[in-house]
């Protein structure tokens, strides 16, 4: 691998990181002012700003190595194939527990990328890791939280619970895929290998999930392609939402 | 939202049968939140909020009341186990002390020289 080669996949891979945390951001900004709770609306909403708080300083970073693109030119005017997150963070809401269940598998996905990103022979990504640990551990324990009480409910919360784990299940495969640029990276010491994390994710969520009285679908239904910008038939409409604004009235600012 | 799909849906320590007329708060039982703001503080009383149990109780309380860096510890508590003193009962209560200007320490002369009294 040439210096260069290098060089040219770190934006792609902060992309990744970048995209999957605004995007999640997004999602869970749509519960404001509709979570079945004041309180948990504004734990929901909490979450999502902390995420956007990991998606700007990313693609903040991001447009720093691509060569003077800002923040916003990343969010705002790129196309959804430009787009690079995982599919998992675009699913829609679905209900309250279908919410959990996503927040369940991806903060988890999330906590063990960051700690190991801590490590990132990128100082700057370490360091952005570094802060977003600690706030995707407080993601993770709220989703958690709720897991047990939907999971190990009343038969109808626990139901809707089954029936989000079972939803968005298959999409977790697509967070521990490794490709080329990936491979590339982690050799280089700049970036997580995924597959690496995918024991210490199934051992966390599997007590949880059985303390909740959930069980994991067998299916062999693995759908992928985010990182490769196919995203699944609701990304646009999100897509819309968020962009609509800045495309509206460029330059627009408060 | 469009996307935001049903989400009253799941509505988690509800009374069983109520769910379709009634908001889920009416399940949830009441907390009162106190949090120190420093170290050598007191907790103080910031509010309260519904929470199915003390351990989500404690995640609410972190997420509404310690937003902009308020506190560095939390205190929930069941609104129910609180006792209060009765509004009806003021007089007898605390209407004797305000004759009695003696208990302040205002009629005590400070010596000249006295630190951190």
């Amino acid at each position: 691998m040439t210096q260069l080669a290098t060089t040219a996949s770190v934006p792609a891979y902060v992309l990744r990181l970048a995209d999957d945390a605004l995007i999640l951001a997004q999602r869970l900004g749509e519960w404001s002012a509709h979570a079945p709770e004041l309180e948990e609306d504004v734990a929901l909403t909490n979450i999502a700003l902390d995420l956007l708080g990991h998606a700007r300083m990313l693609l903040s970073y991001a447009g720093e190595l691509l060569g003077g693109r800002t923040e916003d030119d990343l969010a705002f005017l790129r196309d959804e194939r430009e787009f690079v997150n995982c599919q998992l963070v675009e699913r829609p809401n679905g209900d309250f527990a279908a919410t959990v269940a996503r927040q369940l598998f991806f903060a988890a996905y999330q906590c063990e990328l960051y700690a190991a990103l801590g490590e990132s022979a990128d100082a700057t990504l370490a360091a952005i890791a570094d802060r977003a640990v600690k706030e995707v551990s407080y993601h993770r324990d709220h989703a958690v939280q709720w897991t047990l009480r939907l999971g190990d409910g009343t038969p109808e919360s626990h139901r809707r619970m089954q029936a989000g784990v079972d939803g968005l299940w298959p999409y977790t495969s697509e967070l521990f895929e490794s490709d080329d640029l990936l491979l590339a990276l982690v050799a280089a010491g700049v970036a997580v290998d995924p597959v690496a994390l995918r024991p210490a994710w199934s051992g966390f969520l599997g007590p949880v999930l059985a303390e909740a009285t959930l069980t994991v679908p067998e299916t062999t239904w693995a759908p992928s392609g985010g990182r490769r910008g196919l995203h699944t038939e609701d990304f646009g409409l999100l897509l819309a939402e968020m962009q609509h604004l800045h495309r509206s009235h460029p330059g627009a600012s408060w | 939202m469009a996307g935001a799909g049903s989400p009253n849906g799941s509505v988690p320590g509800s009374v069983p049968g109520s769910e379709a007329t009634e908001p889920a708060s009416r399940g949830w039982p009441l907390w009162e939140v106190f949090i120190r703001a420093r170290r050598g503080l007191a907790h103080n009383h910031v509010g309260s909020l519904h929470a199915a149990d003390a351990e989500l109780a404690m995640g609410m309380a972190r997420d509404v009341y310690t937003r902009r860096s308020e506190g560095v510890s939390i205190w929930v508590v069941p609104t129910a186990s609180i006792t209060a003193s009765s509004p009806d009962e003021k007089d007898a209560f605390f209407a004797s002390a305000a004759d009695k200007p003696y208990r302040h320490p205002t009629f005590y002369d400070v010596p000249a020289g006295v630190k951190h009294l």
